[in-house]
């Protein structure tokens, strides 16, 4: 069964999806999404860096947005201005891999591969470690839910419940981290923050809990990347956008029907 | 033993220098408030008591196991999470229902459980912020300028209830106010403080002290007294819902 590329394709899209749900959630709630796209946009320097040096693209991408995420998180912390210093890390880091990867002697290196993602090439070892990677992310949020949403709340409130919000910021820089390294496959660097955030962005149109949310993103973020996947085999469009095309249409529709639940019940009054 | 005690605090904010040389101890029970002007350090004091900022000097010592009741002065939700208020009650251990809607009972907005957090009135609120600090079964509830959103009717019932709790459940509490005209009159020692602690006592003590009066200035000429609630009525609003 794994034989069949589609097959590879598919289960390592939903795997990822399955960790920028809920992650995507808390980038939502924290007001990260700026954060998310500086760490992916770094991504393209690990590839550059990954490829120099010869070892695995998922390691290097790793190590760099792991670095990328702690830099602006120690800044963050130091009341730096953060769209302003987000905005300098996040394309920096994109132009400083752009021109690090064209130094690469002789290597045929096939850029958009990374910028837009290349799910249809999701090899046996790739699928592996994707779904490795959106395991022990899903699996470190699900097991840090309470003391997450706590901190995400307010970190004083974190404190008196004795809860260290410091921890709970290094837990989702890891996992985001994590994933992207494997998302850089799937949509790569561009829409990796596209990922995380519209699903949520979505699913918060439909939620009544927070855990609800997660699941929701979930479920948009497995939509969205059946239907890319379809509308790329179809129409022979690139992958990563073709899902981020999906997740936004589904984005409109769950956006325009809350907009019109909302009148209805304003008409109709809440005697109904 | 004390609750929480400090010897020789002192705190930085990077050159600033925001709290000094203060000493200080809370016993079981034991109602204190701690007054001061904005920019004074009482947040930051009452922070650091917490353990959210760490001293630049001095020490801060807890009794051990301390259960604390936190209820911040504001607390902003963003629009992007979804939250019901007995999901945030059940934050971060999960409560049982029943223990939920005791505790709403208790603080009066029974209603509220199935609301979103960013549907509820100033008042309905802040109580739901104290039934979250109460259900952690506190040793010493903390306090930070709880009622600034309510109206003069709303700070009196809200510290009749804090008071009530305090008879019930025997925890101490330290509040923290910029204003010792809306300081409860239960309190048994006012803390004033500017970076340090200028003088303190029981409240009538400390209103007529030369440092609070110093600090807090004669503008009102004694034309405001220290804040006395009436109990044989209740302003409180509890608008009735449409449908």
């Amino acid at each position: 069964m794994l034989d069949d590329f589609l097959t590879r394709a598919l289960l390592a899209g939903l795997a990822v999806a399955f960790a920028t749900g809920p992650l995507g959630c808390f980038v939502v709630w924290r007001r990260m999404a700026y954060f998310g796209d500086a760490t992916a946009h770094a991504a393209i320097l690990g590839v550059a860096l990954a490829l120099g040096f010869q070892i695995s693209i998922f390691l290097g991408t790793m190590v760099i947005a792991l670095m990328m995420a702690m830099i602006v998180s120690v800044l963050a912390g130091r009341g730096w201005a953060m769209d302003t210093t987000l905005g300098v890390l996040a394309h920096s880091a994109l132009a400083f891999g752009l021109v690090a990867v064209s130094f690469l002697p002789a290597v045929r290196v096939d850029l958009s591969a990374y910028l837009f993602g290349d799910i249809l090439a999701v090899s046996r070892f790739d699928l592996a470690v994707i779904l490795s990677g959106a395991g022990l992310v899903l699996a470190l949020i699900l097991w840090r839910w309470s003391a997450l949403l706590t901190a995400t709340l307010s970190e004083d409130l974190a404190h008196a419940s004795g809860i260290d919000p410091g921890r709970e910021r290094l837990v989702l820089t890891l996992a985001l981290a994590v994933v992207v390294a494997v998302a850089l496959k799937i949509v790569g660097a561009l829409l990796i923050a596209a990922l995380l955030i519209i699903p949520a962005a979505a699913a918060r149109n439909l939620a009544r809990s927070p855990e609800e949310m997660g699941i929701a993103a979930v479920v948009i973020g497995c939509l969205s990347v059946w239907g890319g996947l379809q509308l790329s085999l179809v129409h022979d469009t690139p992958s990563g956008p073709s899902i981020v095309v999906v997740a936004a249409l589904v984005f409109l529709v769950s956006t325009l029907g809350a907009v019109l639940v909302a009148r209805l019940r304003q008409r109709f009054g809440a005697s109904g | 033993m004390s609750l929480i005690a400090a010897r020789g605090l002192a705190l930085r904010y990077g050159t600033r220098r925001v709290l000094h040389d203060i000493d200080f101890v809370i016993e079981r029970g034991e109602i204190v408030t701690i007054v001061g002007p904005n920019g004074s350090g009482k947040t930051s004091f009452l922070r650091a008591l917490l353990g959210v900022v760490a001293p630049s000097g001095g020490r801060i010592m807890r009794a051990a196991g301390l259960r604390v009741g936190y209820v911040p002065q504001q607390l902003h939700i963003d629009p992007g999470l979804p939250l019901p208020v007995a999901r945030f009650l059940s934050l971060p251990v999960r409560m049982t229902p029943q223990a939920m809607a005791d505790v709403l009972a208790r603080v009066g907005v029974p209603e509220v459980m199935a609301q979103n957090m960013t549907t509820l009135s100033g008042g309905q609120f802040q109580r739901v912020l104290l039934a979250r600090a109460l259900l952690a079964r506190p040793d010493i509830l903390m306090l930070d300028e709880p009622t600034s959103g309510l109206d003069q009717p709303g700070v009196a019932s809200f510290y009749r209830l804090i008071e009530d709790v305090r008879r019930e459940t025997g925890c101490a509490v330290l509040s923290v106010s910029h204003d010792l005209h809306v300081v409860m009159s239960a309190s048994d020692r006012v803390i004033c403080i500017n970076g340090h602690i200028c003088c303190e006592g029981a409240p009538h003590v400390v209103r007529a002290a030369p440092e609070y009066r110093a600090l807090f200035g004669l503008g009102t000429g004694g034309a405001l007294a220290l804040y006395q609630h009436d109990h044989d009525h209740d302003h409180e609003e509890h608008a009735p819902h449409a449908g």
